[in-house]
């Protein structure tokens, strides 16, 4: 069954159709690339699986768990903070709590989930312990071992993404989104995050990637979608997308990046 | 007179400017917050309603406001509370002006409240959206996100607005003798009347001077403690 199910999104803006029926689905550890020229609307969907925008119609489902069917409805927050712990969302301008610093922008979250377990007053001191290990851990991989004490504006834009990339794995969503990660970013940073995502794609996690970096997206992915004007105009491996395009769209976009 | 007894007379007096100040500070401060809210609610009516009170205590001034809330039981409902409430503390414990400084309070507190809920939602408004959505698709509940991120960024931003206010309000207190609350200027003018010096008034304004100059450093310091990040 597919971890990431959406079905016939629809979303407007006022007058304006951004999705106008998007279906796809993505495999446990598969790395999707969403690309598209600005405006086709491949943030909102990355906005509408993670509950920052509410769909008018169509389906979502992550990991057997249904997020949106149909029309939206009365909720409690803690329904949507459950489901919301199996997605997670890399942002393009990171958004970075600016007040903590580097270890404790990986740790506010969990600390916080900890909180509300039944053996928290018994096991505080461990708990923390834990997960202060974990955060190290992580963000060793991402390569921050040495920011730890850092706060985000002593970071450059490059260590601020890997940063918020670290804080979205701490909570081990089922699917990890990226919006446009590298798009905030000096060129000469893009490439220590294309190598984070990359490592996170050789250890099977499950990715979907907003992305203008073309060759990346083809290095990376097991699939792409090519999003126009609300719509899927393309869709399948970055072999058949990127090298034999059937549309006529999708081959003038791609002839944009070619150097 | 001597100075040391001019001094100490108009100290008695900067010891009200002071109750007024801090009294102020304590309750307008909090109160200032539920009137934010209140003014940023998404169910028009209260917003509208919070709109108009804010509009209301700003475009008056503070010394009619003070004039109102002490004249105004007495006109409608023929019974002075604020006369009855001097009365009693004078006879029970022998304080002056209990009833008149509380009318102060009332209005200085409600006044500057007002002015600190429209700083508080200046403060709340400029924080930028993508820290609330950080916080959301992190799975925090909306009051962990407000009291874990957003408030100390806003707290940070509004420092300087408010050291501006707090500073304002001190000399504000000297309205209080428009209804005769012996506060310093009333008392400088007590000795104007009373023993025709004159100078004790110019005097007064060094009680003020040296409490903003306090007030600067205190705050000054606050600030630089927020400054160790930029949001």
């Amino acid at each position: 069954m597919a971890i990431l199910e959406v079905k016939d999104l629809k979303k407007n803006f006022g007058k304006t159709q951004v999705l106008k029926g998007v279906s796809f689905t993505v495999e446990e550890g598969e790395v999707l690339s969403i690309i598209g020229s600005s405006g086709s609307g491949k943030t909102t969907i990355l906005r509408c699986v993670n509950q920052l925008e509410t769909p008018d119609s169509g389906y979502i489902s992550v990991d057997g768990q249904v997020f949106f069917n149909g029309k939206a409805e009365k909720e409690s927050d803690e329904e949507r903070r459950r489901r919301q712990l199996l997605v997670g969302l890399v942002f393009q301008d990171f958004h970075l709590f600016p007040q903590y610093n580097v270890l404790k922008n990986v740790t506010l979250a969990p600390e916080l989930l900890a909180e509300e377990r039944e053996d928290y007053k018994h096991n505080k001191k461990q708990i923390h312990e834990e997960i202060e290990a974990k955060a190290k851990e992580i963000l060793a991989k991402v390569g921050l071992s040495d920011k730890l004490e850092n706060y985000p504006c002593e970071l450059s834009g490059g260590q601020k993404q890997r940063v918020s990339i670290a804080r979205a794995l701490m909570l081990e969503p089922k699917v990890l989104f990226f919006d446009e990660p590298t798009s905030a970013l000096d060129p000469e940073l893009t490439g220590e995050i294309l190598k984070v995502i990359k490592g996170l794609a050789e250890d099977k996690t499950t990715m979907v990637i907003v992305t203008h970096e073309m060759s990346f997206a083809k290095a990376v992915s097991t699939k792409v979608i090519f999003m126009d004007d609300g719509v899927i105009a393309e869709a399948g491996t970055p072999e058949e997308v990127f090298d034999n395009p059937k549309s006529e769209r999708t081959r003038a976009f791609i002839s944009k990046f070619d150097d | 007179m001597s100075f040391l007894e001019v001094t100490s007379f108009l100290l008695d007096g900067f010891k009200i400017s002071l109750l007024i100040f801090g009294v102020t500070l304590l309750l307008g401060a909090p109160l200032g917050l539920p009137i934010a809210f209140g003014s940023m609610s998404k169910f028009k009516p209260v917003k509208y309603l919070f709109k108009v009170i804010v509009w209301i205590v700003r475009g008056i001034p503070l010394m009619l406001q003070i004039f109102i809330i002490y004249y105004l039981p007495g006109l409608v409902f023929n019974f002075q509370i604020f006369g009855q409430v001097d009365r009693f503390f004078l006879i029970e414990y022998g304080v002056m002006d209990a009833g008149r400084i509380m009318a102060v309070l009332i209005a200085f507190t409600v006044n500057y409240a007002c002015y600190f809920s429209e700083i508080y939602r200046g403060g709340i408004e400029s924080i930028s959206k993508g820290q609330y959505e950080a916080g959301i698709v992190l799975g925090m509940t909306k009051s962990q996100i407000f009291k874990k991120i957003i408030l100390k960024q806003v707290v940070q931003r509004i420092v300087p607005p408010m050291s501006n206010e707090i500073i304002t309000l001190i000399k504000d207190t000297a309205l209080a003798n428009c209804i005769m609350v012996c506060e310093v200027i009333k008392q400088a003018k007590e000795l104007a009347a009373t023993k025709a010096m004159i100078w004790p008034l110019f005097y007064t304004g060094l009680f003020y001077l040296l409490f903003v100059g306090l007030l600067t450093i205190i705050l000054g310091k606050g600030e630089k403690k927020l400054s160790y990040f930029r949001s």
